[in-house]
């Protein structure tokens, strides 16, 4: 007999459609055979800002977007044996267990049991000064700036362990995103650890659902180049997986979306740098020989890939302070709005050296296609614009000081009365920002403290 | 520097061989962008396979690196998915800091894959822009069905 496991996904970011996972669950429901859904909702400034909350209150710091998500679905997946595996821990997995087993409560949820995947948290076993003894491999330069988080990237064999504890819903922490598909699989059909390409066509399945609908039509229309059916009601991404690693995806019957080998392919090659060797924590990846199907209509099958030995050191995100970032907008429409939104920027420049706000700042002109541009403003200088129509000024500051990000966005609000004719529709935001760097770490320091525990209460 | 690469388009264009035609990328690929750090991913996928060869000759890293050099991009590395087709470029430093450290609106640099698909041209053999029509037709009929 051949059998198969089914991985829905509920959710692909943080903010994500809170009902997409509804139709999932439905369609879940009637497959036979070993399924879960994944809820993918964790973003590294997210993780950061958890960590200062849980400092505060031990009850905090698990995500917000939980009492979003589950409970339109939770007694469905209780019901049908759709076990959850979700990243709903951020900095403080056991308190997010301690909130699914309250709403369980509250929805009249018997015998609900969640387990929690802990060991991610570096500086729960590690000094910060030892953490940053590791050279950065990539992004901000985290000297003399305050460590506010350090959380490496877990597999999936943690996952499969909490799996292995019979529960109903495993909550992680930081982990890869397809970890949350990997794992059920190396529990569902015992791949061992040199089973290396298992493992990687595992991961392509966890790197194809984890993002929601981005390989479900979602994040891919370009009308009249690539049309998309009913994108307001687009269907998240079912996986079915065999025990030799094929993948078929497909969405719920009913639904708006495409499943389609460009859909597929976007996705496959998504965030993905060296494609011949994709790190993770269970296996480095090769992409060279996968083969995209389109089986039936929004049906794919996906096999092929490769999988080599993984490093032996993990990544670690670092989240550092980031300082102020000041930014604000002011609209102009109409004849000769190009010149008065460019007498606005001037204004605002000056004025910056009027108050003495040095730090680096961006002063643009949003409709000059400015999302291409650089922070100096190189190509909108080179480019035609009309004269006429909307334009929209936009000044942001970075800085180490509230006060000044304050004062900048003060000087946009002040061109109601002080800049050019006719502006309008001013916004500001002020908001403590959060940097990150990567380091790596040899794998045994974080493994001999990670693992999964239920909990009960 | 960047606003070449258009201009330097129009010169092929009068110089294609007969039986060849220059066409924008944006009509050949599609493309999507995904970043770490400082440091974006653009794939680029033909929407025939046909097309693949022309776009490894034609779609060098340092043509590439042209398109994104006035945001501070310093290097382009290409690497070639023959199998499904698909390029995947990885270019670095391109992010002015990135969502993190940026200053702009788009920190993770979602739209480049649309700069890259607008600021480069193609030569394709003519036949080709024929097979693209009928994936165009099949996919339209292929989604109102």
């Amino acid at each position: 007999m051949n059998q198969q496991v089914y991985i829905g996904s509920g959710a692909g970011f943080a903010g994500d459609r809170f009902d997409a996972a509804v139709p999932v669950v439905a369609t879940l429901a009637r497959c036979d055979g070993p399924k879960y859904l994944i809820y993918e909702v964790m973003g590294e400034r997210t993780l950061a800002i958890a960590q200062r909350l849980k400092r505060e209150d031990p009850d905090a710091g698990y995500s917000p977007w939980l009492d979003n998500y589950l409970p339109g679905v939770l007694a469905d997946c209780k019901q049908h044996g759709i076990r959850i595996v979700a990243n709903f821990g951020n900095a403080n997995p056991k308190a997010a267990a301690r909130r699914v087993l309250a709403l369980a409560d509250e929805l009249a949820i018997a015998k609900l049991r969640v387990a929690v995947v802990e060991g991610d948290n570096l500086l729960d076993y590690l000094s910060a000064e030892d953490v940053l003894e590791h050279p950065c491999i990539e992004g901000t330069d985290t000297q003399g700036r305050e460590l506010l988080s350090a959380n490496a990237y877990l597999g999936a064999r943690p996952v499969a362990q909490a799996l292995a504890l019979g529960v109903d819903v495993v909550l992680v922490g930081r982990s890869t995103d397809a970890a949350l598909v990997l794992g059920p699989l190396i529990h569902e059909y015992g791949w061992q650890e040199h089973q290396y390409d298992l493992l990687a066509a595992g991961t392509v399945a966890g790197h194809l659902l984890e993002c929601g609908a981005q390989v479900s039509g979602g994040y891919f229309a370009d009308p009249g180049m690539k049309d998309v059916p009913d994108l307001h009601a687009t269907g998240f991404p079912i996986g079915r997986i065999d025990a030799e690693g094929r993948l078929q995806l497909s969405k719920p019957d009913g639904t708006g979306g495409l499943i389609s080998r460009a859909t597929v392919l976007e996705q496959l090659l998504y965030e993905v740098h060296d494609p011949h060797n994709y790190l993770t924590p269970d296996v480095t990846l090769d992409l060279a020989e996968v083969e995209v199907v389109e089986t039936a209509a929004n049906t794919v099958s996906v096999t092929g890939a490769c999988g080599k030995p993984p490093p032996d050191t993990l990544k670690v995100t670092l989240a550092v302070d980031g300082g102020w970032l000041g930014e604000a907008e002011i609209s102009y429409a109409g004849p000769n709005a190009l010149a008065r939104a460019r007498l606005a920027a001037d204004v605002v420049r000056k004025r910056c050296t009027t108050l003495g706000i040095n730090d680096p700042c961006r002063i643009e002109i949003l409709g000059t296609s400015t999302l291409f541009d650089d922070d100096g403003g190189s190509r909108a200088e080179s480019l035609q614009h009309d004269e006429n129509g909307e334009y929209r000024l936009r000044a942001a500051v970075r800085t180490d000081s509230k006060t000044k990000a304050q004062q900048l966005a003060d000087e946009v609000l002040a061109l109601f009365c002080c800049g050019p004719a006719g502006g309008g529709g001013v916004r500001q935001s002020v908001s403590a920002q959060v940097s990150t760097a990567s380091i790596l770490v040899q794998r045994q320091r974080i493994e001999s403290h990670t693992r999964a525990v239920e909990i009960t209460s | 520097m960047t606003d070449n690469t258009p201009a330097q388009g129009e010169a092929r264009f009068e110089t294609a061989l007969p039986g060849w035609q220059t066409v924008s990328l944006y009509q050949l690929a599609h493309a999507r962008a995904g970043d770490k750090g400082n440091r974006s991913n653009i794939s680029v996928i033909p929407y025939i396979d046909d097309v693949y060869p022309q776009l490894v000759s034609q779609l060098t890293e340092s043509v590439v690196l042209d398109v994104f050099r006035h945001r501070g991009a310093t290097a382009v590395k290409r690497y070639e998915l023959p199998r499904l087709p698909a390029l995947n470029f990885v270019i670095d430093n391109v992010l002015e800091g990135g969502v993190n450290d940026g200053l702009g609106l788009d920190g993770h640099g979602k739209a480049l894959s649309f700069l890259l698909l607008e600021s480069l041209t193609i030569e394709v053999p003519v036949e080709f822009l024929q097979a693209l029509d009928q994936h165009r037709n099949r996919a339209s009929n292929h989604f109102s069905s």
